[in-house]
């Protein structure tokens, strides 16, 4: 297990290297750089710029440099200052900015993550065991739906909603006389309140496909001699259904889990911007859209660093739940 | 291995192709059968967008900003005339807002195959007539209401269907390309070919889609114009395809290289393309299709996601995606909620999609009950 482990933990330098490679490409496909933009805003208010200036813009903040010196700087600058850059857009560093934002984008993922589960995964062995009820109907048909319906659409629909209803536009993660307080116990309830918009949006796509996923791999395990055999030996009904059909059915699912993971980082981009969270994907977008470099190329490489948690996390998982797998990895041990 | 089990499981004669054993399979599907039904309607309806729509989608006019929904009467007087009310603008001066009431006399009559806005057909054959629409060309309907610029909502949201429609289908053309080209690569040639491939597959997979889609969108220079950005959208789209395909593709060519009839067409001393092509590719055409299918529908999804954003198609493009931008902030879905249409004309499409992709994969699987 240890050494299973340890072998994934060697896959995560250099696939951190390409994200970052990968990160700083991207960011370099539009023309222009940052000070462009930045001289393009200036002229707009009237300000015009001469090469000159610009160019001693560009020798500031170091975009002056071949791309490939600009990526080299910014990882030794990282790896051995522990320094990530600087964001041109706000004019601060951008371990700062992205400080501010990653606390809650992490809550938000990690509390959207357990509820999808503890929600979705009893939906769907329900559905599986009592299948063509009408109850696995109507999750069937929800769970389309919830394929079917963009996130960002269904967060408008719910603002529209609350706000025929309520009266008050909802948006953003705080009450405006708790948006710059300290942490107290009003800021956390009134967190709380906000938090369950983003919630249900993010899971519900989240929740039609784990649902889906358990339904299919349950029914393929329901026919299995094995849990007549459970049966006839007497086990209570739930029982020898948890036991063994359930957690042969985790299976796939566990291996999936990544991307439910990444599919929540990433759909959380979009609601964010709609509902006007203070996450890291408005930060990203934005970030990207104005090409502030560092900002950017920094916060592709967090979440990339996000989504190889999870990938770690469902492999091992999926050791622990499959003794098959496990037992591959002790063979070779003994072999090796 | 369909034909095999065409052949070995259903033993009733004549003896089927694989095509209509999948075929037979499907038609048992009813939410399939309708979500085939639905989805050969619009795209019968995409070519015929400007018949359709009883406007030009770009006529616009300020008397009629936020004009809201007119419901079709079929009867008036108790004789069959259908028609439509118009609306009396009030002001209340009080609170400087403008309603619309009804007005009972501003009656207009409506007819089918109707003269109206000038439009050319596919972009080329010039017409005036619309399937329905005012009797008296100078009137105009919104059976939908208006936007902020008083355009046809219902027009827009149907010119619409052609781009969002088509997009996907573009995409996922060149995602099969990419897709079966390299995953056919990579599960027939196998060893390390197959493991840097397949290694390359899962670092793209774990990327964070959405920032990829972003990055690469906001690098198509903002004066491209449409057509070109249609295309390049649709490359970007067709990145998220791919990979998920080329592993369908390369597990079927992994598990299919070691089956007799592969044995005895090498040793027939075929080429390894008469192999690949002739051989192979056909055994699981109908999992590629019900893959396809399903991939349409997500295209169609990050379409319209990318151009909300403001950063996949623009003006004055007229997409799903495009249209949806109208509701960005609460104030105009307040005023005008009727702009949620293109949204429910989504969610309707890729569910109609999505009913035929499951259809079709369940009926591409010959061990499925």
């Amino acid at each position: 297990m240890l050494r299973f482990i340890l072998q994934r933990l060697l896959w995560v330098p250099p696939t951190l290297i390409a994200i970052s490679v990968v990160a700083f490409a991207i960011i370099n496909l539009p023309p222009g750089d940052y000070v462009d933009r930045y001289a393009l805003q200036a002229a707009a208010q009237g300000d015009v710029m001469t090469e000159a200036q610009k160019e001693a813009l560009r020798i500031t903040y170091g975009l002056d440099a071949p791309i490939p010196v600009q990526y080299v700087r910014w990882m030794s600058d990282m790896v051995l200052h522990g320094n990530f850059g600087w964001s041109f857009q706000h004019s601060r560093p951008v371990a700062e900015v992205i400080g501010e934002r990653l606390g809650l984008t992490a809550i938000l993922s990690i509390v959207t993550l357990t509820v999808t589960w503890m929600i979705a995964i009893p939906i769907g062995i329900y559905s599986a065991v009592r299948r063509y009820s009408i109850a696995d109907y109507v999750f069937t048909s929800l769970g389309f739906f919830g394929l079917a319906l963009p996130n960002f659409l269904l967060a408008l629909a719910l603002m529209y909603a609350l706000f025929v209803f309520t009266g008050q536009s909802v948006g953003g993660l705080f009450s405006s006389q708790y948006a710059d307080a300290p942490w107290s116990l009003g800021k956390v309830l009134d967190l709380l309140a906000h938090l369950w918009i983003p919630i249900l949006v993010l899971g519900i796509s989240g929740m039609a496909s784990i649902i889906r996923t358990i339904r299919a791999n349950l029914l393929d395990e329901l026919r299995a001699p094995y849990l007549s055999a459970a049966r006839a030996k007497g086990l209570p009904e739930t029982w020898a259904l948890l036991k063994y059909p359930v957690r042969h059915a985790m299976n796939p699912f566990v291996s999936g889990l990544n991307d439910v993971f990444v599919h929540i980082i990433s759909g959380e981009t979009i609601v964010a911007i709609v509902l006007g969270l203070e996450t890291t994907g408005p930060l990203l977008f934005d970030a990207l859209r104005n090409q502030d470099m560092f900002l950017a190329a920094t916060l592709i490489m967090f979440l990339g660093i996000l989504g190889m948690i999870g990938t770690l996390f469902s492999d091992v998982l999926l050791a622990w739940l499959d003794p098959r797998i496990r037992r591959q990895f002790t063979l070779v041990e003994r072999r090796g | 291995m369909v034909a095999i089990d065409a052949l070995s499981a259903d033993v009733a004669p004549p003896a089927q192709s694989p095509a209509s054993a999948v075929w037979r399979r499907f038609r048992r599907h009813r939410l399939g059968l309708a979500g085939l039904w639905v989805t050969v309607l619009l795209y019968v309806a995409t070519i015929f967008v400007e018949i359709l729509s009883p406007q030009a989608p770009d006529a616009y006019s300020t008397r009629y900003a936020y004009y809201p929904p007119q419901a079709i009467h079929l009867f008036r007087d108790g004789r069959f005339e259908p028609h439509v009310l118009g609306y009396k603008v009030q002001f209340d001066y009080a609170s400087g807002t403008r309603s619309f009431v009804a007005d009972p006399r501003a009656v207009v009559p409506l007819g089918l195959w109707v003269k109206g806005d000038e439009y050319r057909w596919l972009g080329l054959i010039p017409a005036n007539r619309h399937l329905l629409g005012p009797v008296d060309p100078r009137q105009r309907v919104f059976f939908a209401g208006a936007d902020r610029l008083g355009r046809d909502v219902l027009s827009r949201t149907i010119y619409a269907a052609r781009v969002s429609m088509t997009i996907g289908l573009a995409g996922v053309a060149l995602s099969l390309v990419l897709g079966v080209a390299i995953g056919g690569i990579s599960g027939y040639a196998g060893g390390m070919t197959d493991q840097v491939i397949q290694r390359f597959i899962e670092f793209l997979q774990s990327l964070p889609s959405i920032p990829l889609w972003i990055g690469f969108a906001a690098a198509i220079p903002k004066d491209t114009p449409p057509l070109q950005t249609y295309f390049l959208i649709s490359l970007v789209l067709s990145m998220l395809g791919w990979t998920g395909l080329a592993r369908v593709v390369r597990g079927r060519f992994l598990a299919m290289k070691e089956e007799e009839f592969i044995k005895a067409a090498k040793l027939d001393g075929c080429s390894t393309m008469r192999i690949l092509f002739r051989h192979m590719l056909p055994c699981f055409y109908s999992h590629i299709i019900a893959v396809i299918t399903l991939a349409i529908p997500a295209m169609i999804l990050a379409e319209t996601s990318l151009s909300f954003l403001g950063i996949g198609l623009k003006a004055p493009v007229i997409s799903w995606g495009v249209l949806l931008q109208e509701i960005q902030n609460i104030r105009s879905m307040y005023t005008a909620p009727w702009l949620f249409l293109p949204g429910a004309v989504v969610v309707f499409a890729v569910l109609a999609l999505n009913f035929l992709g499951d259809g079709l994969r369940d009926a591409a699987d010959p061990h499925g009950s």
